[in-house]
């Protein structure tokens, strides 16, 4: 049976020297081509991007950072103050997502404003805003972890294999 | 048995060139505070255009502009023989749909950016073959619809690199007839689809500009003519990437464009003020530069023959995302005031 699970094809045959040839001309040609382009190509403004990514994102966090310290000063533990601040930041992204600025802070603070928990809100509520014309089981449900699922997906993964890891080495 | 009204390989010369009537455009707001908004016959103020979603917005404005060509030629919709329509979203429904409303016979057409020029190019067929009187191609692109459709949902707080190009938000008709006023399209060469192994979908003046030089390069082999031979070569959506890399290419096979070449992607916008980065893009984008700003330069005089080619990413995201690379083709159509 094991032979029978293999992908369908033709067999391999041996190239010949002259379509050995073509195909190195070919990969030649289109590696000459991309030379040309990448000197056309406008840079991305790497420093400046990064600038405004590390203040921009800086800031976001900075919010979250007071925001635990409120939650904290009344009275939650340091546990809890996180969990309430994550609600906090996420019901903050998606807030500014449905009002239109999120994207418009994206332009700017490219990753600064995708890595915090903000941005995955940002992932989750644009697809859902998006999709809902397509109504609210194919449209909004089944579109809205479009970009967040693969982050759930590894994710997930990534914790139960840090968890069977923990649980034999420790 | 030859072909009479072919010259060299890919090139067509019509025996009795068809004219041009009439032109239309619709835009979205963006594309009327751009550097040719007074060109356009109207500008929608509103993307949504009063309807529900975006993809029926689109729809609407490509009704709009089959309709205004019609009335501004003086016709009825009953007096067109054929519609020749596309766009860029999956199974084209805005063509389909416009076309349902309209009633005109139709055959439906994917180019992606370039539909414009390859349904004129078929449009002059009918007409020249002696197979119709009125004939109206017509495009549509509109920004929102694309981007979700090809990239990420509009609310998406994401970066767009400096080769990213913006989908132009409108729609263009042109109507042609055996006789009448107006430009008259002379020749149309028609496009290979190249492929230069360019992968990256926010970076298609790349992917494009080959295709384009190789229809520009034919049609001068065909014709026995060169750049000096028009008032202005034109590219579709090339943007300010592709259009550079095109002179460049051209400049190696010792055409001289630099006086007289421009891409419709570089104009429609003022990318300083307007966040455009490398330009527009989409089927409008050729279509209403066309119905717009050069037919208007046609009938001034101001140009008395143009080469434009309208050129189309062959981009799928299923193609893409399964490691395929990004095919370019280009129409070329010459048209003489």
């Amino acid at each position: 049976m094991a032979g029978s699970t293999k992908q369908p094809g033709p067999p391999k045959k041996p190239l010949t020297l002259a379509e050995q040839v073509m195909q190195q001309k070919q990969t030649y040609d289109q590696q000459a081509y991309q030379r040309l382009a990448d000197s056309v190509k406008p840079r991305p403004r790497v420093i400046v991007n990064a600038l405004n990514a590390f203040w921009i994102g800086g800031v976001i966090a900075a919010l979250a950072q007071v925001i635990t310290l409120i939650f904290a000063s009344a009275g939650l533990n340091p546990r809890d103050a996180a969990a309430a601040t994550v609600i906090v930041m996420v019901f903050l992204g998606a807030l500014l997502t449905g009002l239109g600025i999120y994207d418009e802070i994206g332009k700017v603070a490219g990753a600064g404003s995708i890595i915090p928990i903000t941005g995955f809100a940002n992932s989750i509520v644009a697809p859902a805003m998006e999709y809902k014309r397509e109504g609210f089981v194919f449209g909004v449900a089944s579109r809205m972890f479009t970009i967040a699922g693969p982050v759930l997906v590894y994710g997930f993964i990534v914790s139960v294999l840090i968890g069977l890891i923990a649980y034999f080495f420790s | 048995m030859s072909a009479p009204k072919r010259v060299g390989q890919h090139t067509l010369q019509f025996a009795n060139p068809p004219v041009i009537v009439a032109t239309a455009s619709v835009v979205g707001p963006k594309e009327g505070e751009g550097p040719l908004g007074d060109t356009f016959d109207m500008v929608v103020d509103d993307s949504y255009f009063g309807e529900e979603t975006w993809e029926k917005a689109e729809r609407k404005m490509l009704e709009e502009a089959v309709k205004m060509v019609i009335a501004k030629a003086q016709l009825k919709p009953q007096d067109i023989d054929f519609l020749l329509a596309g766009d860029l979203l999956n199974q084209t429904i805005s063509a389909n749909y416009a076309a349902r409303t309209l009633g005109i016979p139709f055959l439906g057409l994917y180019g992606a950016c370039s539909t414009m020029y390859e349904g004129m190019a078929l449009a002059a067929m009918l007409i020249d073959g002696g197979f119709a009187h009125h004939v109206v191609a017509a495009c549509s692109s509109h920004y929102d619809t694309a981007e979700r459709q090809y990239r990420f949902p509009t609310e998406q707080g994401i970066q767009r690199p400096p080769t990213a190009q913006w989908t132009v938000t409108g729609a263009g008709a042109v109507l042609m007839a055996p006789v009448g006023n107006g430009p008259r399209v002379t020749h149309a060469t028609i496009g290979r689809v190249l492929d230069v192994g360019i992968k990256d979908p926010n970076d298609m003046g790349s992917a494009m500009a080959p295709a384009a030089v190789d229809t520009i390069v034919r049609h001068f082999q065909d014709t026995g003519r060169g750049p000096i031979d028009y008032d202005l070569i034109i590219t579709g959506d090339l943007g300010r990437v592709g259009l550079e890399i095109a002179t460049k290419l051209l400049g190696e096979k010792k055409y001289d464009v630099s006086k007289n070449y421009s891409d419709c992607g570089v104009l429609i916008y003022d990318h300083e003020r307007q966040d455009t980065h490398a330009g527009g893009s989409g089927c409008a984008c050729s279509a209403v530069v066309f119905a717009g700003h050069l037919m208007g330069k046609l009938n001034e005089g101001r140009y008395k023959r143009i080469l434009g080619v309208g050129t189309g990413a062959l981009l799928s995201t299923t193609a893409t995302q399964q490691g395929e690379s990004i095919p370019g083709i280009g129409h070329g159509v010459v048209i003489e005031g």
